[in-house]
C-alpha cells in the first residue's frame, strides 16, 4: 500500500515540491490507480518481448553537413533568466 | 448558408468560380469566434500574426489551401504564445514552426488561433486547462471531450474549417465523437512530431479535425509525410488521399471485436454503431466478430507507458529554459533544486501532477520490472492482437467512446473514471495503428455519437474509403449546431 511518504518521496525524485494539503488526495489517487493497473499482473508475460515502440526502427544516418541553426540570443530568448549568453540560473556549488 | 458553416473543399469550389476570397472567409470565421467564443471557450488566444496567404507581399508555397485551421496548443508556431494550456509555459514564444506548421503555411492555410486543451494533454474532458474548461457546442453543459476538445468544439461551432489535434490515447477521436466531428489518427510515424510539445513519444500524433470525411483527407495530404528532423517519422510513401474518397465497400472484410460490446456501453450508442454496420452491409461489406483477448488490459497498459514516457519528457520544464520560474518560500534542499520544486510545484495543475508521481514511480528503482516492463510486454500482446485480426480483415470496427459527452464536473474527482472514456481508443496509440471517428447519429439528448474504424498501419486509405463510404450514405455530418 502506498503511503504519504511513498508520495512525498516520488515528489522528490520527480521534483515536486507538495504541499501537506495536496499530499492526501494524491496518495488515495495515486492508490486508486496503481491498484486498477495491478490487473498486469494476472497476465503471464514470460518470455514477451518489450515493445518500446511499434515501428521497425533503425538508426537514421545523414550527411555531416552544417546547416543553419537558431542563433543565441533566440534560443535564450524564452529563458526565464540569461547573462551574457548564458542560462542563469541559482547557486549550484557551495 | 453562412461561409463559416461550409467546409473546406466547398470553400475551395467557391474561390475556384471567384464567388468569394480567402480574406472574406477569414474575416466571416473571426467574426464567428467573436460571436460565440465566450460560450465556447474553444479558443485559448487568437492568433497575433495574420495570415501570411493573405499578405500583399508575395507568398511563398502554392498557397492553394486558404483555409482558416485552429491549432492545438501543444504545436509549436514561430513567434507565437504556444502553453499547452499549462501555467508552466506561460509566455513562451517558440522560435520555431512544427513541421505541421510550415507545411500549412506553405499550403496557404490561415492559422485563426490555438485550442484549449487538457493540460500538456492529460485528460479526456479539456477540463485541466490552466485558462478554464471549453464547453460542448452541443450541449454548453456538456464537456467536449479531450484533450483536443478546444479543436473539436472549434470546428463544431463554426470557430474554424479545420483543426489540428494530437492524440495519444483518443485525444483526438473521442473529441470528434463527443462533438460530432471527424477526426483522424494518423498511423504511428506518418506524421511528423517536429514542433509538438512531447507528452508520450512513443505514442503521439498529430491529426486533423474536420468537418466531413473528405476535408480530412485534404489536410493529411498537406501534413502526411516524411521529415528528416522527426526520427522517427516514418520514411513510407504518402498517397493522395482524396484519392480514396469512393463510394464502395463491396467486399471488403470488417471485425467486430466482441470485446467492445460489454457492460458499460451506452445503449444508445450501442444502437447507432450496430446501424452503422448495418449501413456498411448494405454497401457490400462483410462483417465478422472478432477477439482482441487483451482489450480490457488496454487502459492499465497505457497509464504506465504513457506517464513514465510524460514524467520524462516534462523534466525540461524546470524553470531553467523556458517558462515560468518560481522563488522558492523556504530553504529545504539547495537553492538550485529549491527553485526547481518551487517552479514545478507552481507551474503544474493537479492532473499534471498526478501523472508526473505516476510516471515516475513505474520508472523508480524496484518497481521498473513490475510496472514499466511489465507494461511494454503487455503492450506486445495488445499489438499482436491487432497483427492477428489484420490476416483475416481489412478493418475494425467499434464505438469511438462508450458514452456520449458527459456533464461538466461529472468526473473530475474520479481520474480513474476519467481514464476509463479512453477505453475504445487507446489500444490504436499502444499498437501505432491509424483510427478514425465519424459521426453516427444522435442520442435523444442530442448529443452526438462517434463511430471509429481503425485500419493496419500506412493503411489511412482503408479508412477513408470506408468512412466516406458511410458518411455519403447517411446525413449527420450535415447536422449542424444551433445556438
Amino acid at each position: 500500500m502506498l503511503s504519504k511518504d511513498d508520495v512525498r518521496y516520488i515528489g522528490s525524485l520527480a521534483r515536486i515540491h507538495l504541499e501537506e494539503n495536496e499530499l492526501d488526495d494524491l496518495t488515495r489517487n495515486l492508490a486508486d490507480i496503481l491498484h486498477y493497473i495491478e490487473k498486469l499482473k494476472t497476465l503471464d508475460v514470460k518470455d514477451i518481448q518489450p515493445t518500446s515502440h511499434v515501428l521497425p526502427i533503425k538508426n537514421v544516418y545523414r550527411e555531416d553537413k552544417v546547416l543553419p541553426s537558431l542563433p543565441q540570443e533566440q534560443a535564450l530568448a524564452t529563458a526565464p533568466n540569461q547573462h551574457k549568453g548564458f542560462f542563469k540560473v541559482p547557486q549550484v556549488i557551495e | 448558408m453562412k461561409l463559416n458553416e461550409l467546409t473546406a473543399h466547398e470553400l475551395l469550389d467557391l474561390y475556384k468560380s471567384k464567388t468569394t476570397t480567402p480574406q472574406t472567409v477569414y474575416e466571416e470565421v473571426c467574426k464567428a469566434v467573436n460571436q460565440l467564443d465566450s460560450k465556447v471557450q474553444a479558443y485559448l488566444r487568437l492568433a497575433k500574426n495574420k495570415p501570411q496567404s493573405l499578405s500583399p507581399s508575395s507568398p511563398t508555397g502554392d498557397q492553394k489551401f486558404p483555409i482558416p485551421i485552429a491549432i492545438k496548443d501543444n504545436i509549436c508556431i514561430k513567434n507565437e504564445e504556444v502553453t499547452c494550456a499549462s501555467c508552466i509555459l506561460k509566455g513562451f514564444h517558440p522560435p520555431y514552426d512544427a513541421t505541421v506548421i510550415e507545411r500549412i503555411k506553405k499550403a496557404g492555410g490561415m492559422i485563426v488561433g490555438q485550442a484549449n486543451m487538457d493540460e500538456f494533454a492529460f485528460g479526456s474532458s479539456t477540463e485541466n486547462s490552466s485558462s478554464g474548461a471549453t464547453r460542448n457546442p452541443w450541449n454548453l453543459n456538456c464537456v467536449p471531450g479531450g484533450s483536443s476538445g478546444g479543436s473539436a468544439a472549434a470546428v463544431a461551432a463554426h470557430e474554424t474549417i479545420w483543426a489540428l489535434g494530437s492524440d495519444t490515447g483518443g485525444s483526438i477521436r473521442q473529441p470528434a465523437a463527443f462533438c460530432g466531428v471527424v477526426g483522424l489518427k494518423p498511423t504511428y510515424g506518418r506524421v511528423s512530431r517536429y514542433g509538438l510539445i512531447a507528452f508520450a513519444s512513443s505514442l503521439d500524433q498529430i491529426g486533423p479535425l474536420t468537418k466531413d470525411v473528405t476535408d480530412n483527407a485534404l489536410l493529411l495530404n498537406i501534413i502526411a509525410g516524411y521529415d528528416e528532423r522527426d526520427s522517427t517519422c516514418a520514411d513510407v510513401a504518402v498517397a493522395d488521399y482524396t484519392k480514396s474518397l469512393v463510394k464502395d465497400v463491396q467486399g471488403f472484410k470488417i471485425g467486430i471485436p466482441k470485446e467492445y460490446f460489454i457492460a458499460g456501453l451506452d445503449r444508445e450508442v450501442k444502437s447507432a454503431v450496430e446501424e452503422a454496420i448495418a449501413v456498411l452491409k448494405k454497401l457490400g461489406a462483410e462483417f465478422k466478430e472478432v477477439s482482441l483477448p487483451h482489450t480490457e488490459y488496454a487502459v492499465a497498459t497505457y497509464y504506465i507507458l504513457a506517464t513514465a514516457e510524460a514524467s520524462s519528457n516534462l523534466a525540461r520544464f524546470d524553470g531553467v529554459q523556458f517558462g515560468l520560474r518560481s522563488t522558492p518560500a523556504a530553504v529545504r534542499r539547495s537553492p538550485i533544486v529549491d527553485m526547481y520544486e518551487a517552479t514545478r510545484d507552481a507551474g503544474f495543475g493537479q492532473e499534471a501532477k498526478r501523472r508526473i508521481m505516476l510516471g515516475t514511480y513505474s520508472l523508480s528503482s524496484g518497481y521498473y520490472d513490475a510496472y514499466y516492463l511489465r507494461g511494454q510486454q503487455v503492450r506486445t500482446l495488445i499489438k499482436r492482437d491487432f497483427d492477428e485480426a489484420f490476416k483475416e480483415f481489412d478493418a475494425i470496427i467499434t464505438p469511438t467512446a462508450p458514452t456520449t459527452a458527459f456533464k461538466l464536473g461529472e468526473k473530475t474527482d474520479d481520474p480513474l473514471a476519467m481514464y476509463l472514456s479512453d477505453i475504445y481508443t487507446i489500444s490504436a496509440n499502444l499498437a501505432g495503428i491509424p483510427a478514425i471517428s465519424l459521426p453516427c447519429g444522435f442520442s435523444q439528448n442530442g448529443l452526438p455519437i462517434g463511430l471509429q474504424i481503425l485500419g493496419k498501419p500506412f493503411d489511412e486509405q482503408m479508412l477513408f474509403r470506408m468512412a466516406y463510404s458511410y458518411e455519403q450514405s447517411t446525413s449527420w455530418h450535415k447536422r449542424k449546431v444551433a445556438f
